[in-house]
């Protein structure tokens, strides 16, 4: 039986430790706890959603400086963080399962490559910073300067003023989405701690269950963020 | 606790849909489809974070309605956001 502080609550006598005095069974605890996480991801789609439709706007204003300003991103990179962070969801999913299933050890194991997959999406997200510094790609700096043309226009040259939106909003987006991979690794590092010391298992996973909601609601941010910003008018 | 606990073989297997979704989407993003260009790489995206909500984050198997009326509601005022911001910003240069 995996022992929790909810355990020495009122002293009542419940089959499950972790079961507070005041549910009626430990399902009805989890719903709630449940939905209240699930309460808490609405403001977060609703914080998010602002920072998209701000981003929907200038691209329909400034289409071309956008498609020109997305080409010039890391292709690769992108699609490898993607990936990194598909594969994040699929440890997290199985952390969870395996506290269904009893497996305490394999909880930990799955908790830390969920950190470790954290830590290289960061580490590559870092890679593609460095970039935007090493080409002066950083919006606001005297020497900014994005060279070429809007695609298929050979024409156009790219307008820096609007290209400058598009990466203020790069960094403004990646970059909040950065933040919450730093508190979703630091929120792991904690379950992760718990895990091995031995607190969920199949009557108590609380905790384990709502950390991964998080942790897979980020990596949907990314599902949307990754064609939105990476793949603008990529073809030839 | 009576809990739905999916199978090894379902986790794979999403986590598989996902990545072969990512691969799609940059292949469709470089071949010119003019303006479905977008529309697909959203259609893919949506049908990705769709297999995330239902299959990784449990929803498809909750017992609580109430969860999935708080999604719905997000989902909805979240495209009332988008919709009426462009339905503006769209229209401002018509006479």
């Amino acid at each position: 039986m995996p022992t929790s502080p909810a355990a020495t609550v009122q002293g009542e006598a419940h089959e499950n430790p972790a079961l507070l005095h005041h549910f009626a069974t430990a399902e009805q605890q989890k719903d709630a706890a449940s939905l209240g996480m699930w309460v808490f991801l609405v403001t977060e789609i609703m914080f998010f959603g602002g920072m998209f439709c701000a981003y929907l706007v200038y691209r329909y204003w400034y289409f071309g400086d956008f498609a020109a300003a997305s080409s010039s991103i890391d292709l690769r990179l992108g699609t490898l963080n993607t990936a990194v962070l598909i594969c994040s969801s699929l440890t997290v999913a199985m952390a969870v399962r395996c506290a269904q299933t009893g497996k305490q050890k394999a909880i930990v194991v799955y908790l830390i490559l969920t950190i470790i997959l954290g830590m290289a999406f960061l580490g590559i997200k870092g890679v593609e910073y460095y970039q935007k510094f090493a080409e002066n790609h950083i919006p606001g700096q005297a020497s900014f300067h994005l060279a070429g043309h809007v695609p298929r226009h050979p024409d156009i040259p790219v307008n820096q003023r609007h290209a400058q939106i598009y990466f203020s909003l790069y960094f403004a987006m990646t970059g909040m989405h950065a933040l919450h991979m730093i508190i979703g690794v630091g929120l792991f590092a904690y379950l992760t701690y718990k895990a091995w010391k031995g607190l969920y298992g199949p009557n108590y996973y609380t905790p384990l269950e709502n950390g991964g909601l998080y942790w897979h609601f980020v990596d949907i941010v990314w599902i949307y963020l990754f064609p939105l910003l990476y793949l603008i008018d990529r073809h030839p | 606790m009576s809990e739905h606990i999916s199978s090894v073989k379902l986790y794979v297997g999403i986590w598989l849909a996902l990545l072969a979704g990512t691969g799609l989407t940059v292949v469709a993003a470089l071949i010119d489809m003019g303006p479905f260009n977008p529309i697909v790489a959203l259609a893919i995206a949506t049908i990705k974070a769709t297999l995330v909500v239902l299959f990784f984050m449990h929803v498809k198997y909750t017992h609580e309605k109430l969860t999935k009326l708080v999604i719905a509601a997000a989902i909805f005022f979240f495209l009332i956001l988008l919709s009426l911001s462009m339905a503006d910003y769209t229209t401002r240069l018509w006479t």
